[in-house]
């Protein structure tokens, strides 16, 4: 907690705080997800480092996004949804009582799949976060606001537009402002969960090299269901089938030796 | 039948056409008959005078004002109270058994006769809560009879706000709170709008709720408290219509037309706010 503590409440800070490149940020203990009586995650354990991307591939309600929406405890939204194991950020068990989740999801920050950018102004959806932890000043939130904006490579496509509708935005770019809207309340962490899989090639393309700058400061953690995108951008990679993690290496031995022969059958493409 | 499929198209058309046709026809006769019968009363003084001569001539203008009052502070009480219970129906409350039980409730209430709403406010608020025939008994009462309109209306469109802004606002650090102020409640405004248009109408209709509880026969100068009973469209209409003998009909029209006219001029406003609202959002 010291490294956030010691940051401007809720406001992003000059440079990224967290520990140094690599060493790991989460640490997820058998973890283990149920909604109702349906089993989501089966005891997945793995450590997602700091300043890497690590991606999460696997067919379609293989635990992926299940596991991913724990890390910001965007579960508890779920009725009846319940967990076992633990889950540690920085060292801190996220789901213990008196746990400030406000406070969690501040610093996890989550892109959606589908954008999801409030029918608002572009400037107010970007300065929505910082005005939500406290910061008035028309100065200061237009910095946090062209900052934020600029390191998801976006201000030179609105900085114009500005005080238009963010709905105008294309898919791409509207992506591209929910990601700069997790900046602007100062997230060291970036979920996202399938967030190209509403978007066209080129808009891919962009947010993937987005991810590439922002792994310099951020830790990222990307579901996909496109494993060429997870080949492209990540450093490590996670393969979940039916809830559970079968394999977890580095990318390229993932996609080039891996070890288990059911992550082979599904980077070949032979099923999902 | 071996008709092609054009001439399919176009019978259903037609048939969907007579259909809507049918509907309107009444509306618009009715509309045009009070208008065309009533303009003809309905100059200034009707509008800004007192009733003389045992309301069989002069105005109707406590009569207008009391309905505006009614209808006022009907909405006061019913919007915020029915917008508030909404956002926890829909925000906060899950989906429990109870709340279900609280939903059966809020649909049976909409279906209870409003002759009983009156009973009840007379017994509630005129008697045991010592409001006596007022302003504040009728309000009260109109805007229990509104309530289950505020919030089922309500509730339908802030279910209509997209799960993702939700999600997308609470993924930011935002409270449940914050979530609803800034994100779900502005967007549900035009939704929530048009059950306050629904509201108006049936408030400033009604008359059995306030038989019993705000409106008085006959009051020669205009409420001073909300604890004065009231005159209003209605009731008056009623009157003039059914109570008072030789009563010239052009001023039965006059008191139609005028409440026809005032419903239909709030919902024009309120259509026209909510038009501008909903330019101004979308998603």
């Amino acid at each position: 907690m010291s490294a956030s503590e010691s940051q401007t409440q809720g406001v992003r800070a000059e440079s990224a705080p967290g520990p140094g490149p690599q060493k790991p940020r989460f640490h997820i203990r058998d973890l283990s997800l149920y909604y109702g009586r349906t089993q989501a995650l089966k005891g997945v354990t793995l450590d997602v480092r700091n300043r890497e991307i690590t991606a999460l591939i696997g067919p379609s309600g293989c635990g992926k996004s299940s596991f991913l929406r724990a890390l910001n405890r965007m579960n508890d939204l779920i009725p009846d949804a319940r967990k076992e194991g633990q889950v540690l950020l920085d060292g801190d068990d996220i789901y213990a009582v008196g746990t400030d989740v406000v406070e969690l999801r501040r610093r996890v920050g989550m892109v959606f799949q589908r954008p999801n950018p409030f029918p608002m102004s572009v400037f107010d959806n970007v300065a929505y976060g910082p005005r939500l932890h406290g910061v008035r000043g028309r100065s200061r939130l237009e910095e946090i606001v062209e900052e934020s904006l600029r390191d998801a490579a976006l201000w030179d496509e609105v900085k114009e537009k500005l005080h238009k509708s963010a709905m105008e935005l294309s898919g791409g770019q509207q992506q591209r402002l929910c990601i700069a809207r997790v900046l602007a309340v100062g997230s060291e962490v970036l979920l996202l969960d399938e967030p190209c899989s509403a978007l066209d090639p080129i808009s891919t393309f962009k947010i993937e090299e987005l991810l590439i700058e922002l792994k310099a400061e951020y830790t990222v953690v990307i579901v996909t269901h496109n494993m060429y995108q997870a080949s492209r951008v990540s450093d490590r990679t996670g393969f979940f089938l039916g809830g559970e993690l079968i394999e977890f290496g580095e990318t390229q031995q993932v996609f080039e030796r891996p070890r288990d022969e059911r992550t082979d059958g599904y980077v070949r493409g032979r099923f999902g | 039948m071996n008709l092609s499929r054009q001439a399919k198209e176009k019978v259903a058309f037609a048939l969907l056409g007579a259909c809507t046709l049918v509907v309107l026809t009444p509306v618009l006769l009715m509309v045009v008959l009070i208008a065309v019968r009533g303009a003809a009363a309905a100059n200034w003084g009707f509008i800004s005078r007192m009733p003389e001569n045992y309301m069989r001539a002069g105005g109707i203008m406590p009569a207008i004002v009391g309905s505006l009052l009614l209808v006022g502070g009907t909405i006061l009480l019913a919007l915020p109270l029915g917008v508030l219970g909404a956002v926890y129906l829909t925000e906060y409350a899950g989906r429990g058994r109870m709340v279900g039980l609280v939903r059966l409730a809020i649909v049976n209430l909409a279906g209870v006769p409003s002759v009983v709403y009156g009973l009840f406010g007379l017994a509630l608020f005129v008697l045991l809560f010592h409001f006596g025939t007022s302003l504040a008994a009728g309000c009260c009462t109109l805007a229990l009879l509104v309530l289950p309109l505020v919030i089922t209306a309500s509730e339908e469109a802030l279910r209509a706000v997209p799960d993702e802004l939700r999600q997308g606002s609470l993924a930011l650090g935002a409270s449940r709170w914050q979530t609803t102020r800034r994100v779900v409640l502005p967007n549900a405004l035009p939704g929530i709008l048009t059950g306050a248009i629904l509201a108006v109408g049936r408030a400033a209709g009604e008359t059995a709720p306030i038989l019993f509880t705000a409106a008085a026969f006959y009051v020669p100068h205009l409420p001073k408290s909300v604890f004065d009973p009231v005159m209003a469209l209605p009731y008056h209409l009623y009157i003039i219509a059914t109570q008072v003998p030789n009563a010239p009909p052009q001023i039965q029209w006059g008191a139609a037309w005028v409440l026809l006219a005032l419903v239909l001029a709030v919902n024009l406003v309120a259509i026209v706010i909510r038009y501008r609202i909903r330019r101004a959002r979308r998603w």
